[in-house]
């Protein structure tokens, strides 16, 4: 019998053209989807992050790194086309102006992501005399500060300083003395800063009389009185009240009534109006009285 | 039985679970070739045409992917003769095939023609209990047939129904539905030798394949090369392959026979290679290119150098001419085809309403071969190749491969056999729960 294992002859045996087990199944296993899969994306992965972890494991190239790193960034952010190089402001006074420089203090050349658009704008808006602010970084190199300012619209004598307030009875600024705005009308009393729109509404009813009008005073933090000179006074109610002034308007329209004396025209209870004479008036009133009782038992 | 019942389910289902996948390998395994071809299924038919007859009458379901024939080794007879050079050859062709595919393949429809069929054709019949014939029916009547003694240590390979007849119908295709009382079925069972198949399958399975069907070459030949009318009418198929001549006579598309002769093309190729004095290998290509059936005065001019290494002059410039090559090979062609007669003869092949022969195989591929079956065969001969199939290969398409190809059509479309029915409820062989209930009833 021939041998039948190939190993124990000496000839070398022919090339086999059939594939070996081994070739066999690793050929199969090469071609099973999840394998092939497997070995093309997870291999490498798994070797790019295998490579990634050994270089990092050393400390001292974790900070060469972080600090190239650094580096470039910081170049990118320095290129020219990034730097700002001077602030406009529009629509200020220059008085606001100054202050919204003294609120951003800048100091340029600066690359643009260094600004913190949003830390500046809040940082205007809490400026009081500033309304509404849009900042952005114009072409050119420029940081744009669009300011729409606060008018002021009264003079709000508080407890302890005097302040210019806005028609919304937001403060504009603090004042030393009244006498800087002559033209503003005057309001006071605790309160009353949270009232204006109100006051406003009153002092446009009050036209007619305008020369006369001294200010406005909050009582109680609920109403206005209006004070005019001679030292008179016109107690409004609570609820409407320039409905209630533009009666008294009308009976002073008919009457001349405020050219008279009196002291104060209560109005606070609408179907009531009551008025208060002035002392001289009250004098007269009373002599009057004594004359006609006079009269009166003289007649019978 | 059972074991065989559940053997044979095993592998339908195992087809089942490939066709899901939708890659299946079939794997023709032959005494001179190991042909391989990937199918890959793409669920329903994509080419259907509009007037309900599929393109290929429904075989186009799947597409050939991949296909490599190799030579085969170890294989005497169309079996398994040295197992580990069995198992290269089977692996070389399942490696190419898988690599042409670009897919792994893990389920395999093997066909062969080798380890000795036999045809038997059962009948069985039983009352119908009920009025219409149900499936339950059908299982039963297939299972009432009598069991002839297939011999020791034999597999069935194929159990077909083929016939149901109904009271006094008969020629019923699928009976179930109908109305009558006596059922009977006419069934065609096909057996092999069970060791053959138990080393082929042992090969296979050293390949680390699932053998999801097995069929036999004679039954896959004729179901790719026959076409509709021949099987619908009466045909023989002749598959002449390396060293079987597989013969399958076709009935109303159903196989009625199979047998098969131990003769092939190895043979003719080992008269050449005795009567010339030449080795094995130069008388396969004087076979194939020089070959013939008929002698032609032409031949006796036509002069062949038989070559030769020996060294010695005289033995190496020997010549023969092309009609002492046709001398050769004619005898041992008339002899299978002799054999062939006799074993249609046995069949009763006569009888049947037409008797078409159509040859195929590597071996019918003898120029003039057709003229002299029709002098031994009978007049109708004509030389068959295989359906054509979606993506089969042009290498592919010869009288060689129709084997191959039939294995592919019997992957896509199996014919009912008796296991894809179910088993009889009274044949369980787990009765134990019938028992159980028949226990309390007695006893309670």
């Amino acid at each position: 019998m021939r041998p039948l294992n190939a190993r124990d002859s000496a000839a070398p045996p022919r090339r086999d053209p059939a594939p070996s087990r081994l070739a066999y199944r690793l050929h199969r296993l090469w071609l099973t989807p999840l394998f092939r899969a497997l070995l093309r994306v997870g291999l490498p992965i798994v070797a790019l992050a295998l490579a990634a972890g050994f270089y990092l494991s050393d400390q001292a190239r974790r900070e060469n790194l972080q600090a190239w790193l650094a580096e470039q960034r910081r170049a990118f952010e320095q290129r020219p086309e990034f730097m700002v190089r001077l602030m406009a402001i529009d629509g200020a006074s220059p008085g606001l102006d100054a202050d919204i420089r003294a609120a951003v203090p800048l100091d340029f050349p600066l690359s643009s992501f260094d600004l913190d658009l949003d830390a500046i704008r809040s940082a205007i808006a809490e400026i009081d005399a500033v309304a509404a602010v849009s900042v952005r970084v114009r072409p050119g190199g420029v940081l744009q500060v669009a300011v729409s300012e606060r008018k002021p619209a009264v003079v709000w004598r508080g407890q302890e300083e005097i302040l210019l307030l806005d028609g919304t009875g937001h403060r504009v600024t603090a004042l030393m003395a009244r006498a800087e705005r002559p033209d503003l009308p005057l309001i006071t009393g605790r309160g009353a800063d949270r009232a204006v729109p109100e006051a406003l509404a009153l002092l446009e009813a009050l036209a007619p009389v305008g020369q006369r009008v001294r200010g406005l005073v909050r009582m109680g933090e609920r109403r206005w009185d209006v004070a005019l000179d001679r030292n008179q006074r016109i107690l409004l109610p609570e609820d409407d009240p320039v409905t209630a002034l533009e009666r008294v308007l009308v009976l002073d329209g008919s009457t001349e009534m405020l050219a008279r004396d009196i002291s104060v025209i209560d109005m606070r209870n609408p179907e009531r109006p009551t008025v208060r004479l002035g002392p001289g008036a009250l004098e007269g009133l009373r002599m009057i009285n004594m004359i006609e009782l006079e009269e009166g038992t003289a007649n019978q | 039985m059972t074991e065989l019942y559940s053997r044979q389910r095993a592998m339908r289902n195992m087809r089942k679970a490939a066709l899901q996948r939708g890659v299946i390998a079939v794997l023709d395994v032959g005494t001179s070739k190991i042909a391989c071809l990937v199918l890959r299924f793409d669920g329903p038919e994509r080419l259907a045409g509009e007037d309900g007859v599929g393109s290929l009458a429904g075989q186009s379901t799947f597409r050939v992917i991949g296909a490599a024939t190799t030579r085969s080794r170890g294989m005497r007879f169309g079996e398994v003769d040295t197992m580990s050079e069995t198992e290269r050859a089977i692996r070389t062709a399942l490696q190419a095939a898988q690599k042409m595919a670009d897919q792994r393949v893990d389920h395999v429809i093997v066909g062969f023609a080798g380890a000795r069929v036999r045809s038997y054709g059962l009948a069985g019949s039983i009352d119908l209990e009920g009025a219409a014939v149900s499936e339950q029916d059908v299982a039963q009547v297939l299972a009432a047939c009598d069991m002839p003694d297939i011999g020791e240590g034999r597999d069935v390979l194929h159990a077909q129904p083929v016939n149901f007849a109904l009271d006094h119908r008969t020629g019923l295709l699928d009976p179930r539905g109908q109305i009558g009382n006596r059922l009977s079925v006419d069934m065609h069972m096909l057996t092999v030798d069970g060791t053959a198949v138990q080393n082929l399958l042992r090969c296979i399975k050293r390949c680390d394949l699932e053998v999801a069907g097995l069929a036999s070459a004679a039954y896959v030949a004729g179901i790719s090369t026959l076409v509709e009318d021949e099987q619908e009418l009466g045909a023989a198929c002749i598959d002449m392959g390396g060293s079987i001549t597989s013969i399958s006579i076709f009935m109303k598309k159903h196989m009625i026979y199979a047998d098969s002769v131990r003769l092939g093309g190895d043979h003719i190729t080992l008269d050449i290679s005795k009567g010339l004095q030449v080795p094995m290998s130069v008388a396969e290509r004087l076979k194939t290119l020089n070959g013939g059936a008929v002698a032609t005065g032409m031949d006796d001019r036509e002069i062949i150098e038989l070559g030769g290494n020996t060294g010695d002059w005289e033995h190496d410039r020997r010549t023969a001419s092309r009609a002492e090559l046709i001398g050769i090979m004619r005898p041992r062609i008339e002899e299978i085809l002799e054999e062939v007669r006799l074993r249609l003869d046995a069949a009763g092949f006569e009888c049947l309403p037409s008797q078409q022969i159509v040859l195929t195989g590597g071996g019918s591929q003898i120029p003039g071969l057709d003229g002299l079956a029709a002098r031994i065969l009978g007049n109708s001969v004509r030389l068959g190749r295989p359906l054509r199939v979606q993506g089969l290969p042009q290498a592919t398409t010869g009288a060689a491969f129709s084997g191959v190809v039939g294995l592919a059509l019997f992957a896509a479309h199996p014919q009912d056999e008796w296991w894809d029915f179910r088993i009889p409820a009274e044949r369980y062989p787990a009765r134990s729960l019938r028992r159980a209930v028949k226990w309390f009833r007695d006893n309670w």
